[in-house]
């Protein structure tokens, strides 16, 4: 699979990630290289193979639905780039 | 009496125990040893006074008997471990000088257990990586040289490099480690240190910082097996903060261990046989495989058929599982933020990625996306997971034959820094040997076996089933009673 320039920048869009030209002109490439390494993979007979989904088998455990380490506000607003009023600050989202 | 630095953890707890030094010399030792060992750039903060405090609490509980299973002991923490109160970067610029108010189940069972911190340890940022290359704070240098006089830097190898550098120049009796894809492996063997990476559930992944969850496993780096054994003890245990903890009692791997390994059936895989591969590991795996079978293990060869596609599966499935993980970073809770003058949201998260994130981790970040995509989904996830399952089968068909494998644990011996950076490929290759066992969720061992002909450290691995860190502990101590390794590197730093 080749990675043109044009895809780079939709990858990089939906990864949230701002790109320069100069990373997107390296990036190509790169992700082409690895990619095309990777499609190997497709030679590999997968018929009747289930996905797996756990490594180790294991249950899925429940817990109770109740408040285990509740009001500690503070401490969880304590790395917070920008908190007021008790919140954490995000640039204005509606006009 | 010899250079406290000289004690490893077994040693160290003895010795506290018997009265022979105090906690607080011991400490004193290794802080000493520590700040004289800068130049290495193992450590990117140091904690004497978290070691000072465990090691007076020590102490004080040699007169009072109430001696806990490492009073006395200091550590080296990786930096991927959340530790309260003291910065937490996972090697990212994205992290620093974030304080986790809360500390990582593994820390925290060891400092339960009396250690104390010496201090966070540099890695490759996010634990991707095979160099420490990519760390925001720096190379870590391994302590090792070539023997031809050129004193070129080389790698302590990666991702846990400043825990493999701080174990070899004796900066610390032991440290933690964490193993995606061969993190505690393959630095182990660049560097002639053990390192144990157990099976996947046995420690708690509750405040280690995520990279790909469904591959992570912390793990102790130390000296020899005993003190991995010790280790990894008091690491391990059900969490309940953790979904794929497993809810298991605890060996008591060190008292039961045993080099007696008569009897067991030890599988050489032959599809590890790769091209490309230093005559002098080959002859090292050959030395491992006639120590194995002096100590009366029965050696068969057996095959691994799809061992050639764990690497490309795993760089599917665990560049997806990280970008995953790291959207996390978004400049809101935790972390960096940039705010581009006039930008909305979306132009804050792009610019706080953009400026957090190193190349390695953007590139991983940007793979995960893509084979994530909507189209693409099938054809990349779906078929790696598929691979994994049968890379899985691979080995458990090995297991109806075998007890244990005995591979190589990297490709090379420790090379120089730069010298891998301008190919990516090349440097993920590193892991080549150590990615199947991830996969697969199974205990391995590396233990070193020798020295190459440039005098560095070589490696070999031990894999076991599920659940069988004992059999992996107990075949690496036959090894290593065999294998004599008391080389170390000629302190210049």
């Amino acid at each position: 699979m080749s990675v043109d320039e044009a895809k780079v920048r939709h990858i990089a869009k939906l990864a949230r990630l701002a790109v320069t030209d100069e990373e997107v002109r390296a990036l190509a490439p790169e992700l082409s290289n690895i990619l095309g390494w990777v499609e190997q993979l497709g030679e590999v007979n997968v018929e009747g193979v289930a996905p797996m989904t756990a490594v180790i088998p294991n249950i899925l455990r429940l817990r109770e639905d109740i408040v285990t380490e509740g009001d500690r506000r503070d401490a969880v607003l304590a790395n917070a780039p920008v908190a007021e009023h008790g919140f954490f600050a995000v640039p204005k989202v509606i006009e | 009496m010899a250079e406290l630095t000289e004690f490893g953890v077994a040693a160290i707890r003895d010795g506290v125990k018997g009265g022979t030094f105090s906690a607080r010399e011991a400490a004193e030792a290794y802080i000493a040893a520590m700040e004289a060992g800068r130049a290495l750039n193992a450590y990117v903060v140091e904690t004497p006074d978290h070691a000072l405090a465990a090691a007076d609490a020590a102490d004080a509980a040699r007169v009072s008997g109430d001696l806990k299973p490492l009073s006395g002991v200091p550590l080296g923490i990786k930096d991927l471990f959340c530790t309260e109160g003291v910065q937490t970067t996972a090697g990212s610029r994205m992290l620093e000088g974030y304080k986790p108010v809360y500390e990582s189940t593994v820390s925290g069972n060891l400092f339960a257990a009396g250690a104390g911190m010496l201090g966070k340890l540099n890695m490759d940022e996010f634990a991707m990586g095979s160099s420490n290359e990519t760390s925001a704070f720096g190379n870590v240098l391994s302590p090792w040289r070539r023997n031809d006089g050129g004193n070129v830097a080389l790698t302590p190898g990666g991702s846990s490099g400043g825990s493999a550098s701080a174990v070899s120049a004796r900066l610390a009796p032991g440290v933690t480690g964490t193993d995606t894809g061969g993190s505690i492996r393959q630095p182990a063997a660049f560097t002639g240190i053990t390192g144990i990476k157990p099976t996947y559930g046995r420690c708690s992944r509750w405040g280690v910082v995520a990279f790909a969850s469904s591959l992570d496993q912390a793990g102790p780096m130390a000296r020899d097996v005993r003190d991995c054994a010790i280790l990894l003890e008091a690491m391990a245990g059900f969490d309940a903060k953790d979904a794929t903890s497993l809810d298991l009692p605890v060996p008591n791997w060190e008292a039961l261990l045993s080099s007696d390994i008569r009897g067991k059936r030890i599988g050489i895989p032959k599809e590890y046989r790769i091209d490309g591969v230093p005559a002098e590991i080959d002859a090292a795996w050959e030395q491992g495989i006639a120590w194995l079978r002096d100590a009366g293990a029965e050696i068969v060869e057996v095959s691994l058929p799809h061992t050639k596609y764990a690497l490309p599966a795993y760089y599917i499935i665990a560049p997806a599982e990280a970008s995953s993980n790291l959207a996390r970073y978004d400049g809101v809770r935790y972390g960096l933020r940039v705010q581009p003058a006039q930008g909305g949201l979306n132009d804050m998260y792009e610019a706080t990625r953009a400026a957090g994130f190193g190349a390695e981790v953007k590139r991983r970040i940007m793979i995960g996306t893509y084979v994530l995509s909507a189209g693409f989904y099938d054809a990349y996830f779906n078929q790696a997971q598929k691979v994994r399952a049968l890379i899985a089968r691979d080995f458990e068909q090995a297991f109806a034959q075998v007890d244990l494998l005995l591979t190589p644990t990297a490709p090379s011996a420790a090379f120089g820094l730069g010298e891998k950076l301008a190919d990516p490929i090349a440097m993920y290759l590193n892991d080549v040997f150590a990615v199947p066992a991830s996969l697969a969720g199974l205990p391995a061992i590396s233990v070193p076996a020798g020295l190459d002909g440039q005098g560095l450290p070589l490696g070999l691995q031990i894999i076991g089933r599920p659940l069988d860190e004992q059999g992996v502990l107990n075949a690496a101590l036959a090894f290593e009673e065999r294998a004599g390794f008391t080389h170390r590197a000629e302190a210049w730093w």
